[in-house]
């Protein structure tokens, strides 16, 4: 791999891992716990930000010398503002029943502070392809992160995974995980769990420097 | 839609709250909370803003109607709030200067409050009259305030205990916000 692209590759694992913006940087909770109740409108939801992410991006990072730095932040939402209206036309165009069940949190895209965060901090200094690449990556770590809530959330509180059943007809299912305390819960334990993963790494890397020690 | 005005506010405050039932305002629910006496302003502050947005949004809402230009809706929703914070913001810096420092970064971001925007766009899909979309903002935006002060009531008492530390911070927020939604399910039914 040449240099010019692993550092592509750096600057589209950021988003998935080091800056991870659903488990790492917190951004965009909103979407995150709302939609979530199943897979499928997890990956739908996800799919979408990422689209309105990598074009506002691109459009930004290419005007980025001609935007006014005092007006930037009101172009910025324009221009989100903009991808956003033709997601929302689309995603009624495709499937009205996921149009339905995502409901106004489409248009809310526009509010999403990963995308506002992002052409700020990036897309605004950086040239259009690590821009777009960095914004690729990005969406697809939020889409990870919407996913890996709406998994656990569907499989207990519905019994399903992307509306399959997985388990009988014996099963009793786990309401409030579809409910909206469910959702504050399952992103709880997730952080939980990465926290508890960090401390334990910690530790392991501390018990093998005393040990070289000894 | 005969919703009247007083069941439109208290579904909105309660049954329907902002942040712990319809996932609105996570941003500021989760960053301001940590301190009482921040967490009152920026409620108060948040709820003026939706006001005037729902204001706004009513007028320019008929307005694009009479001129089918529906599809203008969201940019012109998120243009006029982005005014309507900046007047909060230059009323706050002239008249209370130490709470404009202390809310910080979080008064511009009102902008990016998904509430605030929200509000707009439930009032139109739902097609609500004047009177309604008022009591709706208005009952929002108390649902938000009610939110954050409990949250950061709770979380100043945690201050003083002993919490594992896996479960500092955003983890422990996040529980804790399940657990005051899950109060506020028992809402669920009231103002229909």
């Amino acid at each position: 791999m040449s240099l010019e692209n692993s550092r592509n590759w750096d600057e589209f694992m950021e988003g998935i891992w080091k800056q991870n913006p659903t488990f790492v940087m917190i951004l965009g909770m909103c979407p995150t716990l709302a939609v979530t109740v199943s897979a499928m409108n997890a990956i739908s939801m996800g799919l979408a930000t990422t689209f309105v992410l990598v074009f506002s991006c691109l459009l930004i990072s290419l005007m980025r010398n001609v935007v006014p730095k005092e007006v930037r932040i009101a172009i910025y939402i324009v221009i989100i503002a903009t991808f956003v209206t033709a997601v929302d036309y689309a995603i009624q165009a495709i499937s009205l029943a996921l149009y339905d069940a995502l409901g106004a949190f489409i248009q809310l895209i526009v509010v999403n502070c990963i995308i506002l965060g992002r052409a700020e901090a990036h897309a605004a200094k950086n040239p259009p392809l690590p821009a777009a690449i960095n914004a690729l990556g990005m969406g697809a770590g939020f889409t990870i992160g919407l996913l890996s809530l709406g998994v656990v959330r569907e499989i207990l509180g519905a019994g399903s995974l992307f509306g399959i059943s997985l388990f009988g007809a014996s099963f009793q299912p786990w309401v409030i995980m579809v409910l909206p305390p469910g959702g504050f819960f399952v992103l709880g334990s997730w952080l939980l769990l990465f926290a508890w993963w960090a401390k334990r790494k910690e530790r392991l890397a501390a018990a093998v420097e005393v040990n070289q020690h000894a | 839609m005969h919703e009247s005005v007083g069941q439109i506010i208290i579904s909105a405050l309660l049954a329907n709250n902002f942040v712990l039932a319809m996932f609105l305002g996570l941003c500021p629910f989760l960053g301001v909370s940590g301190r009482l006496d921040t967490a009152f302003p920026m409620g108060v502050a948040t709820t003026f803003v939706m006001l005037v947005a729902s204001l706004c949004a009513y007028g320019l809402n008929l307005l694009l109607s009479a001129f089918h230009l529906e599809f203008l809706r969201l940019i012109s929703y998120i243009v006029i709030i982005a005014s309507a914070v900046q007047l909060v913001e230059m009323v706050l810096k002239k008249y209370s200067p130490g709470l404009f420092r202390a809310l910080g970064i979080y008064l511009p971001l009102i902008t990016t409050n998904c509430a605030v925007l929200g509000v707009a766009l439930f009032q139109t899909a739902r097609e609500y009259t004047l009177a309604q979309s008022l009591a709706f903002s208005f009952g929002g935006g108390a649902g938000f305030t009610l939110a954050l002060v409990l949250m950061a009531s709770v979380r100043e008492r945690l201050q003083l205990s002993d919490v594992p530390g896996v479960a500092q911070g955003t983890a422990l927020s996040l529980m804790l916000a399940g657990i005051l939604s899950l109060g506020f399910m028992g809402f669920a039914g009231l103002g229909g």
